[in-house]
């Protein structure tokens, strides 16, 4: 990567989930120049770690495979993996960015062979199953990885493991020798679309995430759905590897909360009435799905899935915020509360608790440029000048479908900028 | 029923909702209730009592008057504070539940017997009296409540504590005779006074 094929007519995208992919093709597409930052070793963000999307029941990879393509077959677009933002300076039309790029240890030459990886001993908590899984320390991603190249932890460096792999790789594609880069880019707009975490579980204490095996958040249960997954795709329980039949979703976990995250991540209601389905798709009309909710807030086309599935037999809702979680000897769960219709008192025991875990801004922890406005949540408005912006689940908790609308929106304002810049130099 | 309470029935008429945010402490809070349930799971009272601080809140919204006033749930609160720290919305539900207690009192619809009420009374009463706590009068009006035989029952139970915190200079047998009070007890008197003067005029209870 060479600084100067960057100018102020340059548009720079931080993040390369969907909503930093959909920006970074807009904008490409419509004829500008673009560079797709993403700190991790492959794009796709969190939305490659989902089993199914809602309301269509649709795979990801289908979404993903497409916008690869587009990506593939773009000259403008230039992708940068782990490389990070570290510095915003300028203004308006003329910034100078500065990127950390992290080494691979791994060059254009991979093949995905997977030879390193059989050759290495060396294991960690796989980041793209949420730990559940362990992963080797030389390692593809995800089936759906882009660039489809294999990576080194910087741990294996120095190791015996390190040698091996560079002694299993045929195509000479192993290179110990990467070292840590910074390079400078000059660009007239930047977007963020750095994307969104989910809400750290074990700081809602009475629901006993850290204490509790059997007690999961939303995003861990996609795991357990897909079929390249920690279980192959059975929905087995963590603590004893037992089917996990009779499920509880506990919605607003964190979200709505003035102690957790004030904001309603709005997402959370439709995956859980996506996950229903995932366990009626497991176990057939021989298994039981509770929601518990404050108000299901499913909108607009979204009413006609709640519909559908508040049909489905094997699908029951209490109307309740669970006030608190205990474990019984079998490691099954018995939530206590109060429901709102009636307010019966219910101690209710399930195989497996998913909490339906609220979105928190990935940027909250890193540091923003100083001039980035950020609402109280975190959530990432745009910048003072007007020449920096937020999209997709940096800018708000969105869906997929919203994320992609909402980077749209913010690679228009982003040409409109270097728009701008151009006819400025040009008079 | 009390003046106080045909004069808030007049002014309120069925707006129960309007009269609990501008008469009851922290009151102003109950319409931020979302109705999610957190505070009745939470309470550790709460399998022994009838109404939730979530049912009383829909109550109040929905102008049960005479139900919130006259129910006996609040005065089971012990200042746990769990729903506090747990409702999502932050309301102050035990100040909330100390209020509406407080005011059904003054109003005169709470219920009669109810214990924490007796006690709550008792002790301010004896308080009020000398400005100090008279212990030994009021533990004997506690025990003997309910009539002479369940007293004499109660304090021969207790004898052996009693004597011990005699004994430990704790408690002075000397205090049934009128017992030790403040210095300016007519000044006293004339705060506690005031005091009430401002409250009733602050919640409009001046009769």
């Amino acid at each position: 990567m060479k600084a100067s094929i960057a100018t102020n007519q340059t548009i720079l995208v931080v993040g390369g989930g969907i909503g930093g992919m959909t920006a970074a093709l807009e904008a490409a597409e419509c004829g500008k120049q673009v560079i797709l930052v993403e700190k991790n070793p492959t794009l796709g963000g969190r939305t490659a770690l989902l089993y199914r999307y809602f309301p269509k029941m649709c795979h990801p990879t289908c979404g993903l495979e497409i916008n690869l393509r587009r990506l593939k077959g773009n000259r403008r677009l230039r992708v940068l993996t782990q490389a990070e933002v570290t510095e915003v300076s300028g203004r308006n039309g003329d910034y100078t960015v500065k990127l950390k790029l992290s080494p691979r240890y791994v060059n254009e030459n991979c093949t995905a062979c997977g030879e390193c990886a059989l050759a290495v001993s060396g294991q960690m908590p796989n980041p793209y199953d949420y730990g559940l899984s362990q992963i080797k320390l030389a390692y593809l991603p995800h089936a759906m990885a882009y660039p489809q190249r294999y990576v080194l932890d910087p741990a294996i460096i120095g190791t015996a493991d390190a040698e091996k792999a560079n002694s299993a790789c045929k195509y000479g594609a192993i290179d110990l020798a990467m070292k840590e880069e910074t390079i400078e880019l000059k660009v007239g707009s930047v977007i963020w679309a750095t994307g969104w975490k989910p809400y750290d579980a074990a700081k809602i204490q009475p629901y006993g995430y850290d204490r509790f095996a059997n007690v999961i958040t939303s995003v861990e249960f996609e795991r357990l759905a897909d079929p390249h997954g920690p279980t192959g795709g059975k929905l087995l329980r963590p603590s004893d590897g037992a089917p996990a039949k009779n499920i509880a979703f506990i919605q607003c976990a964190g979200s709505r909360d003035e102690n957790h995250l004030r904001h309603c991540s709005r997402i959370c209601c439709m995956a859980s009435l996506k996950q229903t389905q995932y366990v009626r798709e497991a176990y057939g009309d021989d298994c039981k799905s509770t929601i518990y909710y404050i108000d299901i807030r499913a909108i607009d086309r979204f009413e006609d899935f709640y519909r559908k599935v508040q049909q489905d037999p094997t699908v029951g809702f209490v109307k309740s915020k669970v006030a608190r979680i205990a474990q019984n000897e079998n490691g099954s769960l018995i939530l206590h509360g109060v429901d709102t219709e009636g307010y019966h008192r219910y101690a209710t025991e399930h195989d497996l608790v998913v909490l339906a875990i609220g979105m928190e801004p990935e940027a909250n922890g890193i540091k923003l440029p100083d001039d980035i406005v950020v609402d109280s949540s975190g959530f990432i408005e745009g910048s003072k000048d007007g020449g920096q912006f937020g999209a997709g689940a940096a800018a708000s908790p969105t869906d997929v479908n919203r994320s992609v609308q909402s980077a749209t929106a913010a690679a228009l304002r982003a040409i409109q900028v270097v728009h701008k810049t151009a006819a400025v130099e040009v008079a | 029923m009390s003046a106080h309470n045909s004069q808030a029935v007049e002014r309120y008429r069925n707006d129960f909702l309007r009269e609990v945010e501008e008469r009851v402490e922290e009151g102003q809070w109950v319409k931020m209730c979302m109705q999610c349930g957190v505070c009745a799971g939470s309470c550790p009272f709460g399998p022994h009592w009838q109404h939730s601080p979530q049912k009383l809140f829909m109550m109040i919204r929905a102008g049960k008057r005479q139900e919130v006033l006259s129910s006996d749930s609040m005065w089971m609160c012990t200042s746990c504070y769990n729903c506090v720290v747990r409702c999502p919305r932050q309301l102050p539900i035990t100040h909330i539940m100390h209020g509406l207690a407080s005011y059904a009192h003054r109003l005169g619809l709470a219920p009669k017997s109810q214990p924490t009420r007796e006690f709550a009374t008792m002790f301010w009463n004896n308080l009020a009296k000398k400005g100090r706590v008279n212990e030994l009068k009021l533990t004997l009006a506690l025990y003997f409540k309910d009539g002479l035989v369940s007293g004499i029952k109660t304090a021969l139970g207790m004898q052996s504590i009693g004597l011990g915190m005699v004994k430990a200079k704790r408690l002075n047998p000397m205090e049934i005779l009128g017992g030790h009070g403040l210095k300016d007890l007519k000044g006293f008197h004339a705060i506690i006074a005031k005091a009430r003067e401002i409250e009733d005029k602050k919640k409009g209870l001046v009769s």
